[in-house]
């Protein structure tokens, strides 16, 4: 892993309109993604992390182009992405693939699943003829855990887990350099959801990979990340080496979030609700700090500010304690 | 001692199939004491959802149950007439679920369908079950209740639609109640709350709790005692403790090394080989013999029986029978 980023994300901004009667008049907008930084490590796991509704598929979507941002950049090798005619982009969609969470709704129902492998190789030209692309697929097919002999099958045929190792070949067959997983293992038994982590940890080994992890399941991202982003109401709220984040989270959002999580040591049972509430509407996000209705820590400049993303160890914090505590600090030195 | 207020034994609930019947849940027996929670923990397909509706009669056709008894009370529940099956249901048992929304009409307000459930079981006004509710939604921890009552399903979050299945289910005070994921759909910040709403329920009101999970976190939070589930079987059973700190069937013991949340940060999971068989493909023997690591000669033709290793924690495996694990 090296220092340089693979893919850094700037001020990304997307909003989709809301729009009322009769003349479909937009009244407001949905702000889904609201001014977000990210940069996923070069051959490493960056996390993004958060609730339902925080914005953080539609960054992945965003990335890929899958929907059109208002604003902001994605640098992938010193290109910014959003700034491709569609022919341009075309090269980096083999590069940037994306494995969602429902294997099912991904694959067509109706295509055997060699043809559904090949055919992203069959797009891009990978391979001299139907016979070589037939013989990556098998390959393909041997490398996550698949029987090549089943190859002639239909998705149907295959349980959750192998139809998500369907998905990951697909994807590792025009050879990206990221991979967008969006909520990848979220539906899958905890013994399968095992089996699927341990494939994308070799596969990242081997292949050098670089993924953009997003879930909302803490443990896999303490599991597996090199850097966590955490996402509140379309901002990235912390951003962090997945290490310092664990030991010491930095913004009261996060704090919840892990002691939220409910503990499966004996010893110490239960989870705990510090954050009270439900997550306000993206469409009208509270003014100052966004999280600042449902913090635990809130105090007068809160609800009045806007915080901005103050450093600490490891990374940034959008939050006024982090920022209260560098100042105090060098009021003291 | 007293009866048990739940027990069942040797439960088997079947379906048809092209190869006869399929027994999705297969001999299971567990005890419920009144104001206890047992936990019946398992991966998709296990049995545990099934066996719950069973308890309820509410296996879906053209399921049904073939065998064993269900005693409330000591009072055989499979052999009760359909009216007083129905008032089983809701008054002495009531039942969440995973989608709090499935289960509400839409086109009813919340309160209403929370009225509706306290006058069927009780022979009060509308008034005074409207007050009931308000009461309810209190206890349950919806903000405004006054005002809450008189709003659609749709326009409450999913952690409060969770909340309104759970005062409805208690509106005619259930002795148990079933709750079936009742997280799962849920964020984790708005799980802890119904975690923390759940606790402080059963220990107010004594009311015993079965729950239904995938997840040994909740049962970890939730449960006094745990049935885990493969197959169709219940193959370990203990006090919270005798499962999470000394698990000793491999198929339990796989599921929690498995657990990310358990892993060291790179480390390699433990993964369980394979996946669970279709009741139309068990195997011989022991049914996770095929995916055990620690089989040996037996396990592929012998049918294992209870291994106890206190009087709480047994586990059906031949391999911790003979100490081998």
């Amino acid at each position: 892993m090296s220092a340089e980023p693979i893919l850094r994300v700037e001020g990304l901004r997307t909003w989709f309109p809301i729009r009322r009667g009769v003349f479909r008049r937009v009244v407001g907008h949905v702000r889904a993604v609201d001014g977000v930084d990210l940069a996923v490590p070069a051959g490493g796991t960056l996390a993004l992390v958060g609730e339902s509704g925080c914005g953080k598929t539609t960054v992945g979507r965003s990335i890929l182009r899958l929907v059109e941002p208002q604003e902001g950049h994605v640098w992938f090798d010193g290109t910014d992405l959003l700034r491709l005619a569609p022919a341009a982009m075309r090269p980096y969609r083999r590069q940037l693939q994306i494995v969602f969470q429902d294997p099912m709704a991904s694959l067509d129902p109706r295509m055997r699943v060699r043809d559904s492998i090949a055919e992203g190789m069959d797009a891009f030209r990978i391979g001299a003829n139907a016979r070589e692309r037939t013989e990556r697929v098998a390959a393909l097919m041997r490398r996550v855990g698949l029987d090549p002999d089943e190859m002639w099958r239909y998705p149907h045929e295959f349980s959750g887990g192998q139809r998500q190792r369907i998905c990951i070949a697909r994807a590792l067959a025009v050879e990206p350099r990221l991979i967008v997983c969006d909520e990848a293992v979220s539906a899958l038994d905890v013994s399968i959801q095992a089996q699927i982590l341990n494939l994308l940890r070799d596969l990242q080994q081997e292949l050098g990979l670089a993924y953009l992890f997003i879930t909302h399941d803490l443990s896999v991202v303490r599991y597996l990340a090199d850097r966590v982003a955490v996402m509140y109401l379309g901002q990235i709220v912390e951003e962090r080496a997945a290490e310092e984040l664990f030991a010491a989270p930095a913004h009261p959002y996060t704090r919840g979030l892990l002691q939220a999580v409910p503990s499966v040591d004996p010893a110490t049972p239960g989870a705990r609700a510090r954050v009270r509430g439900d997550v306000p509407s993206p469409a009208r996000p509270p003014l100052g700090c966004r999280f600042h209705t449902r913090c635990p820590e809130v105090f007068e400049r809160c609800p009045v500010e806007v915080p901005a993303a103050y450093p600490v160890d490891g990374g940034t914090s959008r939050c006024f304690l982090v920022d209260e505590a560098r100042r105090a600090g060098e009021a003291g030195r | 001692m007293s009866a048990p207020l739940l027990q069942v034994e040797d439960l088997t609930t079947a379906f048809p199939s092209d190869r006869g019947p399929a027994a999705v849940v297969d001999g299971v027996s567990l005890v419920v004491d009144a104001g206890e929670v047992v936990a019946l923990v398992g991966e998709s397909g296990c049995g545990k959802s099934m066996t719950a509706l069973s308890i309820l009669r509410l296996v879906p056709p053209p399921g049904r149950v073939t065998g064993g008894r269900i005693l409330l009370d000591g009072e055989d529940l499979l052999t009760l007439p359909v009216p007083a099956m129905r008032r089983v249901r809701g008054k002495q048992i009531a039942m969440i679920f995973q989608e709090p929304g499935t289960s509400l009409n839409p086109v009813l307000t919340v309160g209403a369908q929370v009225v509706e459930a306290i006058r069927l079981h009780e022979d009060v006004s509308r008034a005074a079950a409207r007050a009931r509710t308000i009461e309810l939604f209190e206890h349950v921890g919806i903000p405004d209740p006054s005002e809450r009552i008189d709003v659609y399903p749709h326009q409450l979050s999913g952690g409060m639609k969770q909340r309104v299945m759970i005062a409805m289910a208690l509106a005619a005070r259930p002795r148990l109640l079933i709750a079936d994921e009742p997280t799962t759909a849920l964020d984790v910040t708005i799980q802890a709350q119904i975690l923390e709403l759940l606790d402080r329920l059963r220990r107010e009101l004594g009311m015993a709790v079965l729950l239904i999970s995938h997840d040994f976190g909740i049962v970890n939070a939730l449960a006094d005692r745990v049935a885990v589930m493969y197959a169709g079987q219940i193959v370990e059973r203990g006090t919270r403790a005798d499962l999470l700190a000394g698990a000793r069937h491999p198929y339990t013991t796989g599921l929690l090394r498995a657990m990310p949340a358990r892993a060291a940060r790179g480390e390699r999971l433990a993964e369980i080989p394979g996946v669970v068989p279709p009741p139309s493909q068990r195997p011989v023997g022991c049914r996770f013999s095929t995916r055990c690591p620690a089989r040996f000669e037996p396990c592929a033709t012998i049918d294992p029986d209870w291994t106890m290793r206190s009087a709480t924690h047994g586990a059906r495996c031949h391999a911790v029978a003979e100490g081998r694990v």
